[in-house]
């Protein structure tokens, strides 16, 4: 593990979380992260905020386009098709 | 599907339409300035696709094909409408820096014992207001507060449930910065969550 691995502030962690969470950090950064939140609340807690946050965004659904719209493409089709 | 959308079935179309509609909205919002242009663009989008749906050879997915058709569409409708079109949002994310937490939250760098650690540890959220449906809506605004590119990414990733392979070619963005710019985007959800749980 490199020092500055080992020396993983709170304030350069919060940036590597969606990182660490794609699997996008090299195994010794990624040890490095999770030795920090193992000792740290603030950030453990901070990681398990960031999950809740996925997770809640996960109980949206996007706004569909206006039923206008989709009327109105609905006729598109219907002359796109008409002389096939 | 294609089979039957080139055999003309409405159904086809239709849920065709519900799955991407919405997706296809926030991707044009990132390169055009309104909502209304926006409906149009992917409304010609549509169009596109059924223009081109014969062609379709399925080397890409038709989901990334359909957004490709929209990227195109978009982007040169934002030029016609004189929108300096933020391309470097998608493609140079990192020129603006922008930090996941704010910088006072943490002790200074020259801090004797601690630098860069909590000055103000994030606290529990309360578990029985998670679910609640205003919790729900302090999400939605904070989504709908971001930049389009974050916008978009959120959506599609976290929303959509797409994977970044999917949300990368869709938007034609490298890996790197699709991570970035999603990054940004839930660090700024979470912090409004946080913001709303300590008020009350």
């Amino acid at each position: 593990m490199s020092a500055s691995v080992e020396q993983l502030s709170c304030q350069e962690l919060v940036e590597l979380v969606t990182s660490y969470f794609e699997g996008a950090l090299p195994a010794d950064e990624r040890a490095g992260f999770e030795h920090h939140i193992e000792g740290c609340t603030g950030c453990h807690e901070y990681v398990r905020q960031m999950r809740t946050t996925i997770e809640l965004t996960g109980r949206l659904t996007t706004a569909d386009v206006s039923p206008d719209a989709e009327a109105t493409l609905l006729t598109v089709f219907r002359n796109w098709k008409a002389p096939r | 599907m294609i089979a039957a959308l080139r055999a003309g079935e409405d159904r086809a179309f239709e849920e065709l339409m519900r799955m991407y509609n919405a997706s296809l909205l926030r991707v044009a919002l990132i390169y055009v300035p309104s909502r209304a242009v926006a409906e149009d663009v992917v409304q010609e989008t549509w169009i596109g696709v059924l223009n081109g749906i014969d062609r379709f050879e399925g080397r890409s997915s038709l989901k990334t094909w359909i957004f490709r058709i929209l990227t195109n569409i978009a982007k040169t409708r934002g030029q016609r409408e004189g929108r300096t079109v933020p391309f470097s949002a998608l493609e140079r994310p990192d020129a603006v820096p922008e930090a996941a937490v704010d910088a006072d939250r943490f002790l200074p760098a020259d801090h004797e014992r601690w630098p860069g650690h909590w000055a103000s540890r994030p606290e529990p959220w309360p578990e029985d207001r998670l679910l609640a449906a205003e919790t729900r809506a302090v999400v939605e605004e904070a989504i709908d507060r971001l930049p389009p590119a974050q916008r978009a990414v959120i959506s599609l990733r976290d929303i959509e449930g797409w994977s970044s392979d999917e949300t990368r070619n869709a938007l034609g963005v490298s890996e790197t910065n699709q991570r970035v710019l999603l990054h940004r985007a839930r660090s700024k959800v979470r912090q409004a969550l946080e913001d709303y749980f300590s008020e009350a």
